[in-house]
């Protein structure tokens, strides 16, 4: 079966690199996780995947094809994204927030209704909740909302970066089992950056586990599936990050 | 073919210029007012259409006009013309005027007779207790608190040359002429400058002290008009070399200042008694008749409405777009907001007179002026916003797809929207505040009545220009008010980085 993102040789500079060479291939139909501490590029690695930001060596896969370099905005649309704090457009209510990409695709107003409504149902969002703004809604709603909203347009692809990390840790719970459910109901493989490992290893069937070497670059330490990477971690830092959460 | 081709354009230029009104200008003081008066009503019985910019602005404004060929005639003073437009040396005969002018495409007519000489005055009670008669006497009084009016103490033949031909050490406060002689009154000043032929000298019992070193040059009143002018019209205007007498001047400036007439009355009684009109042409008084307060009121606010709209839309609308296409580069966001910022720096009259040469005097100065000034505040708070929206939001704006226009139609111009109003609100309210100098150059609204008010010492003038332009100022603030509710979920609170 084809990856759902494959990275082969990519590598990013800003001032210096903040990765080189990379390469992985994430499953497709599965939940992979980015692990690593802070500053090791995880996110920038995700961003190479929806064209916000392009490799300065090497090649970017997703379902096989190549990133396109025109017509990214199909592209991206084709990919769902979701952020920590949500980032709702505070203008917009809830149902509009949700709603926007969906009417620049002019899907009719039934249609979009009804799918709006089936995604808020999945994450258990309330129907009075649509007409208000997001400063009015909790931190935990916010974030259900960014989910709803990134999966709209039905993406064959879910970029998560640390959406959870920002929600206190009783709401976090339930956040976590109501994404399961989007993620299993909508069969959408999904790229889960993080840098909590207990989280990684909950919902992510296969996990990257990402370090810095000494010159500060980002490195992939070690990725497989989640139970393999968990009984033979590769080397002290992914065994002490795997304690850390037990 | 081609000599034919001339003539025909001639007689074109000839028949449009017949058309087309002979348009007086005069500087803005009582004076020139009653003298631009007197010019167009005797060009109007002679049966030439007349436009009337009275009170136009002080004599580069109006000279400039004249040059422009804005105005086509105006009356100025000889020594105002050796001293502060010609720059000549030595004694300014007539002949030498009239030289220098002609390249300008300008002609000197006759001077009208008398001689509004500048002249040191002085309380009359503070003369008396002090023993002042002559100028040289003040040299031992420089305790005496004067204000002379602003370009008194820039131009070489008001104070900077009276100070070295009298040794005067010290220099005085400036002050609007109009006010100078109420301040006198007040006692709040004990001396000003003064023109000769003032009509206030005698009823604010000001005594003029006696220039005995001969500092002052002529200056006799002398109608400038531009070479091109219809050879009747300058016969018309030539009649009145002659007329007037410093004592017939004063009189009427007394009557048109104190008295009740107005400036146009006293202008219409002195061509009747002087019989200056031409009975045989047969052309009737076409001088206006006089307007109702209210008309007056709705046309100002009309035109004044008409400045600062005409200025805000263009302004608004390049602020914006501008602001839209630089705000990411942040360099070039900081380049274009100080260079609107140094605009503002330009003081308004300065700018107003500086459109003059490029683009006349009228609407289109004004209009261009109160653009310029409305760029900043727009451009500052829709940059300043813009670049301030968080930027996760632009992250996630990218991230999810939308196309650059898209991003800006429905991220960043809505969430920058509360800003760029209030940015718009403040160049609206700043705009009505400076169209009212707009009258300076000719341009109307409000200012208009101000103008005349401060040139004519009229405080119901001033006031019939001044509140309409306040409350259109506060009913601006509130329509705008009104559209930011209307634009901006209440959420989004205005920030006005104005």
């Amino acid at each position: 079966m084809v990856n759902a993102v494959a990275f082969h040789g990519a590598g990013k500079r800003f001032a210096d690199w903040v990765f080189r060479s990379v390469d992985l291939a994430l499953p497709a139909q599965a939940t992979s996780a980015i692990v690593g501490p802070s500053g090791c590029g995880k996110t920038t690695l995700l961003q190479l995947v929806n064209a916000v930001h392009r490799p300065d060596e090497g090649r970017v896969e997703v379902f096989g094809e190549p990133v396109p370099k025109i017509a990214v905005e199909a592209f991206r649309r084709r990919i769902g994204y979701a952020v920590q704090g949500a980032g709702l457009f505070p203008h917009l209510t809830v149902a509009e927030n949700v709603s926007l990409l969906a009417r620049l695709e002019r899907w009719h107003d039934a249609a979009i209704r009804q799918r709006r409504r089936e995604l808020f149902d999945l994450v258990d969002l309330s129907d009075d909740l649509e007409r208000r703004y997001p400063h009015q809604l909790s931190g935990g709603q916010q974030q259900r909302v960014g989910l709803c909203r990134a999966l709209m347009l039905r993406p064959v692809l879910l970029l998560l970066d640390e959406p959870f990390s920002a929600i206190d840790p009783i709401a976090r719970a339930d956040i976590h089992r109501q994404f399961e459910e989007l993620r299993d109901h909508e069969q959408v493989s999904t790229v889960l950056v993080t840098h909590d490992i207990r989280e990684a290893r909950r919902l992510a069937d296969y996990l990257v586990i990402m370090g810095r070497k000494e010159r500060g670059e980002g490195s992939i330490v070690q990725a497989g599936a989640t139970a393999a990477v968990a009984s033979a971690p590769a080397d002290d830092f992914v065994r002490r990050l795997l304690e850390s959460a037990s | 073919m081609k000599h034919w081709l001339i003539a025909a354009a001639a007689a074109l230029l000839a028949l449009a210029s017949a058309g087309k009104p002979i348009v007086v200008a005069s500087k803005n003081f009582n004076e020139s007012y009653i003298l631009g008066e007197i010019v167009a009503q005797l060009l109007e019985r002679e049966g030439f259409a007349v436009e009337r910019k009275l009170g136009l602005g002080g004599t580069k404004i109006c000279y400039d006009a004249l040059t422009a060929g804005e105005v086509d005639v105006y009356v100025e003073y000889t020594g105002t013309l050796a001293e502060a437009i010609l720059d000549l040396d030595g004694e300014p005969t007539p002949v030498r005027l009239a030289a220098a002018l002609a390249p300008a495409g300008i002609e000197m007519l006759g001077t009208l007779g008398f001689n509004n000489t500048y002249a040191l005055g002085i309380a009359g009670k503070v003369a008396a207790a002090r023993g002042l008669t002559k100028v040289s006497d003040l040299t031992a009084h420089r305790d005496l608190r004067l204000a002379v009016s602003h370009e008194f103490l820039e131009r070489a033949d008001g104070w900077p040359g009276l100070r070295q031909v009298y040794g005067f050490d010290w220099t005085p406060a400036g002050i609007e002429h109009a006010l100078a002689y109420q301040a006198i009154a007040d006692g709040a000043i004990d001396g000003t400058d003064a023109y000769s032929t003032d009509g206030e000298l005698d009823r604010y019992d000001i005594a003029v002290l006696e220039d005995d070193r001969g500092f002052f040059p002529a200056y006799f009143a002398v109608p400038l008009v531009r070479a091109d002018l219809a050879g009747g019209a300058k016969a018309a205007i030539e009649r009145l070399a002659g007329t007037l007498n410093d004592a017939d001047m004063r009189a009427m400036n007394a009557a048109a200042l104190i008295g009740e007439a107005t400036t146009a009355g006293v202008a219409r009684a002195f061509i009747d008694e002087r019989q200056l009109a031409d009975g045989s042409l047969g052309a009737v008084d076409r001088s206006r008749p006089p307007d109702s307060p209210v008309r007056r009121l709705a046309a100002n606010t009309g035109r004044h409405l008409e400045l600062v709209a005409l200025a805000l839309a263009p302004a608004t609308l390049l602020a914006v777009l501008l602001a839209l296409a630089i705000f990411k580069i942040s360099w070039l966001a900081r380049a274009a907001v100080y260079i609107a910022g140094l605009l503002q720096t330009i003081p308004s009259i300065a700018l107003l007179a500086l459109f003059i040469p490029l683009t006349g005097i009228g609407l289109l100065p004004a209009v261009v002026a109160l653009f310029l000034y409305a760029l900043l505040p727009i451009l500052r708070n829709a940059v300043t916003a813009l670049a301030g929206i968080d930027p996760t939001l632009r992250r996630v704006a990218v991230a999810m797809g939308l196309k650059p226009f898209e991003e800006l139609r429905h991220v960043f111009v809505p969430l920058a929207m509360p800003s760029i109003i209030a940015g718009v609100r403040t160049a609206a309210v700043i705009g009505i505040g400076t169209a009212t100098l707009a009258a300076f150059i000719g341009a109307g609204g409000l200012g208009d009545p101000i103008v005349k008010g401060l040139a004519l010492n009229d405080a119901r003038l001033i006031l019939e220009g001044a509140v309409p332009a306040a409350l259109l100022a506060i009913a601006t603030e509130l329509v705008f008010e009104a559209l930011e509710r209307y634009l901006a979920p209440g959420h989004l609170r205005s920030q006005d980085f104005g």
